[in-house]
């Protein structure tokens, strides 16, 4: 699913990475423990998190993730719009929760993270 | 290639700049044209080892190495030390507080991951001389960039 679609899917709004729009992710994986992220989580994968401090984009950035949807309305501050630019990571904020955010992406497609 | 060496120092709860030494770590190893499975590899678990230098000890040091064979990371701290190593390297072990986990740490996996991403790890600490650890991933020819 292309980093548009994900906007489009959540009715969320972009806080930063307007030319990865048009780059795809091929699973989803939704967390609140940076660890567990680090452990299950490749490449091309969307991160859905409910927490807004710098470790989230840390640990994207550490993991070559390109896109995180923050959930329940929560906004980043802007030191952390800062680091997601400088790192090529689009932020994106949806009003769903977690579980709403996670269910409306599955049935459009985009599945979870297999973990072995 | 010539063996290269960086020293960072890590602070203890600072949680604003936790991270900068890995993504310089991570920096470094893409311009030297690393396979980027090896770089990701290592900056997980440098992070992982400087989130604990941050969160669990007084303060201390990440050292990078590139030699032609062996990427290493060598995270040292001032203690207060682990007092079972053996405990702590359980997946889900913690005595991470509250706060440390409403910012996302403390799940137990830190050391799990740091062994999952390394081809060795050397875990070595006491109560009194702190923690040292060696986080060591084998280059093939072909992972070495230039
Ligand atoms: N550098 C360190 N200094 C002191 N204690 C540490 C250090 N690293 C790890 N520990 C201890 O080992 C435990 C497990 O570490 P880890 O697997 O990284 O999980 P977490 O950091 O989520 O607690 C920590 O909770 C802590 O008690
Ligand atoms: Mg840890």
């Amino acid at each position: 699913m292309k980093i548009c679609e994900v906007k489009e899917v959540l009715n969320a709004e972009l806080l930063c990475g307007d030319e990865l729009l048009e780059n795809e992710v091929s699973y989803a994986f939704g967390s609140d423990l940076m660890s567990d992220v680090l452990a299950f989580v490749k490449g091309k994968t969307l991160l859905l998190t409910g927490l807004t401090n710098q470790q989230v984009v840390r640990t994207a950035e550490m993991a070559d993730l390109s896109a995180i949807v923050f959930v329940r309305g929560k906004k980043p501050g802007e030191d952390i719009v800062q680091l997601a630019t400088e790192k090529d990571i689009a932020l994106l904020l949806t009003r769903d929760t977690m579980y709403t955010a996670s269910g409306k992406l599955y049935s459009n497609g985009l599945e979870g993270v297999s973990i072995d | 290639m010539e063996d290269i060496k960086y020293v960072f120092d890590v602070k203890k709860d600072d949680f604003v700049r936790a991270g900068e030494t890995s993504s310089k770590v991570k920096k470094i190893l893409r311009e030297l044209g690393i396979d980027s499975s090896i770089i990701r590899k290592i900056s997980i678990a440098a992070y992982e080892a400087e989130m604990n230098i941050v969160i669990h000890s007084t303060g201390g040091q990440i050292v990078l190495e590139i030699t032609p064979g062996v990427i290493r990371i060598t995270a040292n701290d001032r203690g207060p030390g682990i007092a079972d190593v053996e405990l702590a390297m359980k997946e889900g072990y913690s005595t991470a507080t509250d706060r440390v986990r409403e910012m996302g740490f403390g799940a137990g996996m830190g050391l799990p991951n740091m062994k999952r991403c390394s081809d060795r790890l050397y875990v070595t600490s006491s109560e009194g001389t702190g923690t040292h650890i060696v986080i060591e991933v084998d280059l093939k020819a072909g992972e070495q960039g230039e």
